[in-house]
């Protein structure tokens, strides 16, 4: 029973993180290739206060707030390029925040951060905890596509310069939408640290940035049920792909091709066709 | 003295950084597509090419099969993976490749091993002394040879020939150029094949400068060459070979000046968005 809870906690965890860049991408149309350095920076701050003693519930609005503001400078460069350039900006931002924390020895250098204290709950409380967190952020989603907010996100991805015609203040949503998500990543790097009570620079690098990123592409970019199911899916995936044990990877990179290849609007999209298709012919009858 | 010795360095890895990237820069001033599993022709030059000249004993035999190989598979990889894709959005095209990086990595682990292999008898290690102050090995030099006469002779062809023009006709307008009756498929075929066997060329000069392949080889390189083609101006053959060779110093000297504050990609990154704050259509883009 302690794996099924552990393995549900991590797959809340990825389902919050996967969230938290969906509204980037997904919602505004910016596309980040750095996002694990904000689950990071959560995970790094939430460590290094836990080991200072500060209670569990405190530092994870803090770590919302740092990862928040470094999300809000990183989205400033989202005003100055775009599209394949944004891209390769913030993988550039990503290479950073590991090549900074690898070098700072109170950081822990190359070996991380062990021995993290736990919440003061039980595993199943805080699964419960995690879960409950990835509820309400579905919901601040589905709130937030909804709202006046929602849809100029949805117009900025659409096409920027219209927006821009129609005297909405792009760069401010850009910037909103960049506050927003990463705050979520940092949310999620406080409870993905206190959920393994170890981080090192290696977790929250390039691999772990375009894992996420493939969360939300798989599940279907911008839907907020798609991409629960994705990252609750594609987080177990390798957990279930233990017997194949040494083929792990190849496997799941084989899946993800194959899976974007023939399906490239993503499971959002194979659902959206399938009952497009259903509602079809029932009018046809 | 270390100054110039650094100097050098960095122009031997930034050589290599230009054939890497520069196949990158086709592809994607081509179709715009950011292709991360190009680095996996990379390493499957490498592994073709110490795989042939350790059974062969010639490293020219190994250069050739390596390149026409990694050729053969990118066009294969164009065809398969991003023809179908070239409607969709970009990222769609994006995720495709790094699953496929992510699977090739995989596929070299499982068929040669964790541990990688090397030459037999590694060629061109003789040590030479340039200008009496300069030590390289001979396959630094020529490597720096090498991948300057190769981008010489591309950007010739391509000025200079019909099917370079066409190919530059394509880049700039796709749907002109095939009412002009260009084959877009060709071009794109003939683009994959000549960016991949660049890319092995640089992925066999790396395992004759460090005599090992590894499964892994590819993805630093593969980050960086994005990098690059961003510096470069994206699409632009001169801007890219400039921007490697910028972008080998910097990390040369970065490694040595900057090491305690940063890693070298880290150095590297950090250069890249800071030239991209101040020029954000990069370095030595003319627009």
């Amino acid at each position: 029973m302690n794996y099924e809870i552990s393995l549900m906690t991590t797959m809340a965890i990825s389902v919050l993180f996967a969230l938290s860049l969906n509204l980037i991408t997904g919602f505004c149309g910016q596309i980040s290739l750095g996002h694990a350095a904000f689950l990071g920076i959560g995970a790094y701050l939430a460590a290094m206060l836990a080991k200072a003693g500060v209670p569990f519930l405190l530092t994870l609005p803090l770590a919302m707030l740092l990862a928040g503001a470094v999300g809000t400078v990183v989205g400033l460069t989202s005003l100055r390029v775009r599209a394949d350039f944004l891209a390769i900006t913030t993988m550039g931002v990503g290479f950073l925040f590991v090549g900074i924390i690898r070098q700072r020895e109170w950081l822990g250098g190359e070996l991380g951060i062990a021995g993290i204290t736990g919440s003061n709950m039980s595993k199943l409380g805080y699964m419960l905890f995690t879960v409950l967190c990835a509820i309400l952020v579905m919901a601040l989603c589905i709130y937030l596509r909804r709202s006046w907010m929602g849809r100029v996100f949805n117009g900025i991805a659409e096409d920027e310069d219209t927006m821009r015609v129609l005297g909405i203040n792009v760069p401010r949503y850009k910037l909103a939408a960049f506050a927003i998500g990463t705050a979520l990543a940092g949310l999620t790097g406080a409870l993905y640290a206190y959920h393994f009570q170890y981080i090192g620079p290696d977790s929250f690098g390039f691999v772990e940035s375009i894992t996420v990123l493939s969360m939300v592409v798989v599940g279907g970019i911008g839907s907020v049920a798609g991409v629960t199911v994705a990252a609750a899916l594609l987080s177990a995936l390798p957990a279930w792909f233990q017997f194949i044990g040494d083929y792990k990877l190849l496997v799941y990179g084989s899946l993800l091709f194959l899976m974007i290849r023939f399906v490239p609007d993503g499971m959002a999209g194979l659902v959206r066709r399938h009952l497009g298709k259903r509602r079809a012919e029932e009018r046809g009858k | 003295m270390l100054l110039v010795e650094l100097f050098t360095q960095g122009l031997v890895q930034g050589s290599i950084y230009a054939l890497i990237a520069l196949g990158l820069t086709l592809v994607y001033g081509l179709l715009r597509i950011l292709h991360v599993a190009h680095a996996a022709f990379f390493t499957l030059g490498a592994y073709v090419g110490i795989l042939v000249c350790n059974a062969s004993g010639s490293l020219i035999l190994g250069f050739a099969a390596a390149m026409a190989t990694a050729g053969c598979a990118g066009v294969i990889t164009y065809r398969l993976a991003y023809e179908p894709l070239l409607d969709k959005p970009p990222f769609v095209a994006l995720i495709a490749s790094i699953g496929l990086y992510i699977a090739s990595e995989e596929a070299f682990r499982v068929l040669f091993g964790a541990q990688g292999i090397s030459f037999v008898d590694p060629p061109l290690q003789q040590q030479l002394l340039l200008f009496g102050t300069i030590r390289l090995k001979m396959a630094e030099l020529l490597v720096m040879i090498g991948s300057l006469a190769i981008i010489f002779v591309l950007s010739r062809l391509q000025n200079g020939t019909r099917l370079g023009l066409a190919c530059q006709a394509t880049v700039s307008d796709p749907q002109m150029a095939e009412s002009f009756g260009i084959s877009l498929r060709l071009v794109r075929d003939l683009n994959f094949f000549v960016g991949s066997a660049l890319a092995a060329f640089a992925g066999v000069w790396v395992a004759l400068l460090n005599n090992l392949v590894e499964p892994t080889m590819g993805s630093v390189p593969s980050y960086k060459a994005l990098a690059i083609i961003v510096l470069g101006g994206l699409g632009s053959v001169r801007g890219t070979l400039a921007a490697a060779l910028v972008l080998g110093v910097v990390e040369a000297y970065g490694t040595i000046y900057l090491g305690k504050l940063l890693d070298r990609n880290a150095i590297a990154f950090a250069f890249l968005i800071l030239v991209l704050m101040v020029r954000p259509q990069g370095l030595f883009s003319r627009r």
